[in-house]
């Protein structure tokens, strides 16, 4: 272990030190606003590996996103599901409609690609209101679900115990997205991002390697759905509009593209810039948002990780 | 004289106790305040809407400069939640949990309130005056702390159906309506006015998917069917295509369309005035454009507020109607509820509205509330169109 990747795990260990602590120090309302920023992470870090990474843009991944969290509220509703329980089958349907979406799409690459991923986006939440569906997606009133209390008798309210469940995700889905970039298919990724026509030539398989990373991508995006309806309690058409895929897109820039500590920047960054706008003024909420992102692009071109990068080195 | 002075004290000290004794408040009130949350779509796909909640914190305004509610001003958090449910549960948890609201009043929107109508319930937060026209909020039973305020689309629907009865009971009815719960709602209550009648007087029934990109097929079914009513349940998109097709294709039905789409700018407009002449609607509000209200007393004291305290809305706007009725009629419940400013007290008042008339709503309109029946308004008067304007006609009936 060479020194950055030991000042790495120092750094991922105390970030998680304080996350442990948060839930302790601050009222209930502040963690359900803190779970939202750890869900919006995973489902960051899905695109980020997506478009960071393999440099693939996907205007679409609000409908995974979507898909997941539809999985949990009719899993919990119909079937009385356990919650935890949702999450790996919400994953896994993701990752079949991520790869089986990305073997056709995937043929098309670059604005072609982005333009595909948006169909799926603006499609869906007309999807969950039609009315063969709607038995189960309860059609535009949505599904309403229960908040899951905390096991074994431990004395956490429900906020905290969700909000430890949701870090527990993290920090594995994290550690299994270190691994998987740091891997013969993390580089494989990335070559395919620099030089396809390289890549090609190197022996890896393109289009499989892209479908998959969609796939995969998709299915982070899904695990951040699925804890997402538990932890706000509803899901509705309405819960997911288009703007949703363009605050993850805005997020991965924000937080860092192509890094695994953006995503939690990212994360903060959709959960509390609309909040900042609107504490600011009522009637010019989107225009002062666009002065957030102006302000981001201009100051960190490279997003917050690149920033702290750009501060450290300066002072080392 | 020294023991009637002793008694007099007494008396007066026991009186000074039993005042204090009354003052109770609940969470966000005090001696000076009254804290009241709201949210509202002031970004994203419904801001059109978000003037209500910028017309009622104008009119907070207004009373606080005339010296409050009993002397306590109010302090109105009213946050955007961009229409999407996730955002309202975010935002209606920092009000009652960090903010400690008293109440919350005029959340807008059916899905943004479906979102959060077991929390505020299991929280016991009064939930008052919602800005959406479904009938699930009026479910005292289920949920004794939510009461919406629109007339709900089935309440608009049983005044349709009263006038049928009373003028055309021999009326053969044909239905368009959107499929999804607002379609429903209507036709249900127009199913329920008709009663046993219904069967008979219903002849056909069509409905249409949001995403369908014209309905002309509906239309021609329709007037197939012989019907010589034609009610009129869709968006305006839909409705300027339906009162253009049935008059291109001669059909000449007693024509009723719902109050969502009797917009003239947005709707009668596109499908052609002339086209439009004789649609009948229901009404609850005195429309700011319409000459009959120029020296009526609550017209005038409507645009005076207006000019003074919203200067930049536009004034022929219904929202701003709306939100300035509302939080008036929450204004008459915090001032029934006296001294005893508890959520508990609150909402009791809110239930016990008796005989209500708000200057912005048509003469006549009248708001009740008990225990048994959280609906607010429940009255509008039908208007017919005449090419130019809607035009009042008849007495105010009511939907319940």
């Amino acid at each position: 272990m060479n020194t950055t990747n030991k000042s790495q795990l120092l750094i991922a260990l105390a970030a998680i030190a304080v996350a442990l602590v948060l839930p302790f120090v601050v009222p209930d309302y502040r963690i359900f606003q803190l779970t939202m920023v750890l869900i919006y992470s995973i489902a960051l870090l899905g695109l980020n590996i997506l478009t960071g990474y393999n440099g693939q843009i996907s205007l679409g991944h609000g409908a995974f996103y979507a898909i997941g969290a539809y999985t949990a509220a009719i899993m919990m509703d119909k079937a009385n599901a356990p919650y935890w329980s949702t999450l790996p089958v919400a994953g896994v349907i993701c990752l079949v409609v991520g790869f089986l979406f990305g073997l056709p799409a995937l043929r098309l690459s670059g604005h072609h690609l982005a333009l595909a991923t948006l169909a799926l986006a603006v499609a869906l939440p007309q999807l969950l209101k039609y009315k063969h569906l709607e038995h189960w997606t309860g059609g535009v009133q949505g599904i309403n679900l229960l908040k899951p209390d905390a096991p074994f008798g431990l004395k956490l309210s429900q906020d905290q115990w969700l909000y430890l469940f949701t870090l527990a995700v993290v920090v594995l889905m994290f550690v299994l997205a270190r691994n998987l970039i740091r891997s013969r298919v993390g580089r494989a990724l990335v070559a395919i991002r620099d030089h396809p026509v390289a890549a090609e030539a190197m022996g890896v398989n393109n289009a499989m390697y892209k479908s998959l990373t969609f796939g995969v991508s998709a299915l982070y995006t899904g695990v951040a759905g699925a804890l997402s309806a538990i932890a706000v309690q509803f899901v509705a058409p309405d819960s997911f509009p288009l703007t949703i895929s363009f605050f993850f897109l805005v997020g991965i820039v924000v937080g860092g593209v192509a890094s695994i500590w953006g995503p939690i920047f990212g994360g903060f960054f959709i959960q509390f810039a609309p909040n900042m706008a609107d504490y600011l003024s009522k009637d010019l909420t989107g225009a002062v948002y666009g002065v957030f992102l102006l302000l981001f692009a201009y100051v960190m071109p490279t997003g917050v990780v690149g920033f702290l990068r750009k501060l450290a080195s300066k002072s080392a | 004289m020294k023991r009637l002075t002793g008694l007099l004290l007494v008396a007066a000290s026991f009186a000074v106790g039993t005042a204090d004794a009354q003052k109770k408040y609940g969470p966000g009130a005090s001696d000076s305040e009254i804290k009241i949350g709201q949210t509202m779509p002031y970004s994203g796909p419904a801001s059109a809407y978000g003037t209500v909640g910028k017309a009622s914190a104008a009119y907070f305004e207004k009373i606080n400069s005339e010296g409050g509610i009993n002397g306590r001003k109010i302090t109105f958090l009213s946050l955007d939640d961009g229409y999407t449910p996730p955002k309202t549960v975010e935002q209606v948890r920092k009000l009652v949990e960090q903010e400690g609201v008293l109440l919350l009043f005029g959340t807008l929107g059916t899905p943004t309130n479906s979102a959060i109508h077991k929390y505020v319930n299991a929280k016991k937060v009064p939930h008052l005056f919602l800005n959406t026209g479904a009938t699930k909020w009026n479910d005292p039973k289920n949920y004794p702390w939510t009461m919406g305020y629109n007339l709900s689309y089935q309440a608009e629907s049983r005044i349709y159906a009263k006038y049928l009865l009373q003028t055309k009971p021999t009326a053969k009815i044909a239905i368009l309506y959107q499929n999804d719960d607002y379609g429903k709602d209507y036709v249900k209550g127009l199913k329920d006015g008709l009663g046993e009648k219904a069967k008979s007087m219903i002849v056909a029934e069509a409905s249409y998917e949001v995403a369908e990109p014209a309905i002309d097929s509906q239309i021609i079914k329709l007037q197939a069917s012989g019907a010589d009513t034609f009610f009129n349940v869709t968006t305006p998109k839909f409705a300027a295509q339906a009162i253009r097709k049935a008059h291109d294709l001669g059909w000449k039905p007693l024509h009723i369309l719902n109050q969502v789409s009797s917009s003239v700018g947005a709707v009668l407009t596109p499908a052609g005035l002339d086209k439009s002449v004789g649609l009948i609607t229901a009404s609850s509000y005195k429309d700011p454009v319409d000459p009959q209200w120029k020296d009526d007393a609550g017209m005038k004291d409507y645009l005076a507020f207006m000019k003074k305290y919203f200067p930049s809305a536009d004034v022929t706007d219904v929202f701003n109607a709306v939100g300035y009725s509302t939080a008036q009629c929450l204004v008459h419940t915090l001032k029934q509820s006296g001294e005893d400013l508890t959520r508990e007290n609150v909402m009791n008042q809110a239930r016990n509205i008796k005989e209500l008339q708000l200057p912005m709503l048509l003469p006549g309109i009248k708001i009740n509330t008990s225990p048994e029946d959280h609906s607010v308004l429940s009255q509008a008067q039908l208007a017919r169109f005449d090419g130019k304007e809607w035009k009042l006609f008849g007495e105010v009936i009511g939907g319940k």
